[in-house]
């Protein structure tokens, strides 16, 4: 067996890259809960940001966290431009042609990102990267531990403009009853629009987090955004706590599998998960009727 | 049955095996030869995705089981290709069977069936990749027996027309399914479930059918990828490319039509090997067009090739597509 000291520090590491999972699946959930649709573009558009944030880093030397400030704008932006100009008016109102459309746009930034740098994978160089916490007989990871509070800070931000503001009032009442909340004079497209957005400019912070201890290729998105899938479908598609919830969890079983299992059949219990919840209770823990 | 409606197929067909004869260039042939195994998982795809309306984002599932049921046991075993070949053929109608009892049953429909579709393919990409029979990262390599015996082949041309051969049986098997009961019932249910249901169509049974009978035609296709290139690894067997590839092919094509995944790959083919030579070997540029087409045919031209011909030139589509 293991000795408590491993497998609590498995814990601790597994709820660390739990919180980033969470912060990554939040932008996919929000789009469910809205458009209804699972956008299959989500890990191409995160490899992108990671990709931006390694550039800032290498060319400008503009440090990670500062540049998610920046990041978080541009991604928004772009975000909201893509779901104004190309999903919305290419997919007709039909959420086959939605699915088929950000796959298109998946394919298509992936490859651009693999045209533009090669499939080499790269990383930034910093001394924070493998700077330490000490707690009692456990080392925590420093940039873990900032990814971990960023992680939860945006998840509030988020959980405020959704409950507390009118954009997010806007946003619930779409996602709630479409074709009410345009009777109400709500503009539909733009809602959509703003909650792509938002779940782009969550990505970009996910990217300014993860990369000091992380490393980015073209192909980087999909280990990400299954993750995502799965959560996002343990949580109930839609639910932002649950995507919290869903995070860490994920991370816990992805960290005590990798322990017991290695580090190559360690995924594996992630997908089981995935199944198992799709097939058994494909409403997830917190999801609303289906 | 009316022979009308085939005479289509056949001529497509004499025309494809032909060009082994015309044209000697070794490109040209590795070209066709990876366009007729894209094919015809495309069709399989077809089948399900197209007529049967279920869209699938994880086909690399049946392929890859093809792939490694006739490498396995060629390689564990010593059993003769064709042997292994119809085994193939079978495991893939169970993984069909297999995977659309438990997701249909559940009642996945759309998205979340894409998403299991995915899953699966990915959980088998996984485990390929670290257990040992499957030869782990490293993959499998079958040794070199040349001879129809072994369904190996040295010259280009004689493997070009057992392809073609499997993509015609593909063709057939999809011409006649469109003329028939159980295409018309595949139909209904992708147009509405609920109402194909009210009508008495036995929406489960259908779809079964439909999945079982998909996953071994991407399963066939996992069999001709293996003899053709003798090796498989995981990344090749259950990667994402292949789910893509059999997606893109049919909706580019046609969707549910019979022709659409052979014109569909040709066209996308065409144009990727076309882009390489404007734009130079960079790669992932032939799939950056992939992905405009793709989101240009969902924008603009939703029946894909076959859709625009019928718009422009009625009277030839009707000839092709009948």
């Amino acid at each position: 067996m293991y000795s408590p000291t491993i497998l609590i520090e498995a814990v601790i590491n597994g709820l660390l890259t739990g919180a980033i999972y969470a912060l990554i699946a939040l932008g996919l959930t929000l789009v469910y809960g809205v458009l209804h649709i699972i956008n299959f573009a989500h890990g191409a558009i995160l490899a992108s940001a990671m990709f931006a944030v390694w550039g800032l880093k290498t060319l400008f030397g503009i440090d990670p966290y500062l540049s998610i400030l920046v990041l978080a704008t541009v991604f928004f932006c772009l975000g909201y431009g893509v779901q104004r100009l190309i999903i919305g008016p290419a997919a007709k109102g039909e959420d086959g042609n939605i699915l088929l459309i950000t796959l298109g746009i998946s394919i298509f930034i992936e490859n651009a990102l693999l045209a533009g740098f090669g499939s080499d994978t790269r990383s930034i160089n910093s001394d924070f990267a493998f700077s330490i916490v000490e707690a009692g007989p456990f080392l925590i990871s420093s940039p873990r531990l900032v990814g971990f509070a960023g992680s939860l800070i945006v998840t509030a931000l988020l959980w405020f403009i959704m409950s507390r503001t009118d954009a997010g009032k806007a946003i619930r009442a779409v996602a709630r009853e479409k074709l009410g909340a345009s009777l109400m004079g709500i503009d539909v497209g733009h809602v959509y629009a703003l909650t792509f957005g938002l779940g782009c400019a969550a990505l970009a912070v996910a990217a300014g987090l993860l990369m000091p201890t992380f490393y980015v290729n073209p192909r980087i998105g999909g280990a990400f955004v299954n993750i995502a899938f799965t959560i996002v479908v343990l949580g109930g598609m839609g639910s932002i706590p649950g995507a919290m919830i869903g995070g860490l969890l994920i991370g816990l079983v992805e960290s005590l599998s990798g322990l017991l299992l290695g580090e190559s059949l360690g995924q594996i219990g992630i997908f089981i998960i995935f199944i198992l919840v799709l097939l058994l209770k494909p409403t997830g823990l917190f999801g609303a009727k289906a | 049955m009316k022979l009308n409606n085939y005479i289509p197929i056949i001529l497509v067909t004499a025309a494809l095996a032909l060009v082994p004869l015309v044209f000697s260039s070794n490109a040209l042939a590795n070209f066709m030869a990876m366009a007729l195994i894209i094919t015809l998982a495309a069709q399989g795809w077809n089948i399900l995705g197209g007529v049967a309306g279920q869209t699938s984002f994880g086909h690399a599932f049946f392929f890859g089981i093809g792939c490694y049921t006739a490498a396995m046991l060629q390689f564990h075993f010593g059993i003769n290709a064709w042997v292994a070949f119809i085994l193939a053929l079978v495991a893939g109608a169970g993984a069909g069977f297999i995977l659309g009892f438990l997701s249909f049953r559940a009642g996945l429909r759309g998205s979340y069936f894409a998403l299991i579709t995915l899953a699966f393919a990915e959980l088998m990409r996984i485990l390929a990749n670290a257990s040992e029979w499957t030869g782990g990262a490293a993959g499998l390599l079958l040794k070199l027996k040349p001879g129809l015996a072994n369904m190996q082949f040295e010259s280009r041309a004689s493997f070009l027309w057992l392809a073609l051969a499997f993509v015609f049986v593909g063709l057939v098997i999809s011409r006649a399914i469109a003329g028939s009961r159980f295409g018309a019932q595949l139909v209904a249910v992708r147009e509405n479930e609920d109402a194909a249901r009210a009508l008495g169509v036995d929406v489960l049974a259908v779809k079964l059918k439909a999945i079982s009978l998909s996953g071994a035609m991407t399963a066939a296709a996992g069999v001709l990828y293996v003899q053709n290139f003798l090796y498989i690894d995981a990344n090749i067997g259950f990667g994402v490319w292949i789910s893509i590839e059999a997606l893109l092919a049919p909706l580019v094509g046609g969707r549910g039509l019979v022709l659409g995944p052979l014109i569909g790959t040709v066209t996308l083919h065409g144009l990727g090997e076309l882009t390489k030579s404007f734009a130079g070997r960079t790669p992932g540029i032939d799939l950056m067009v992939f992905a405009v087409v793709l989101i240009g045919v969902v924008a603009f031209a939703s029946g894909g090739v076959l859709g625009l011909l019928r718009r422009f030139a009625p009277g030839l589509a009707r000839r092709i597509a009948a």
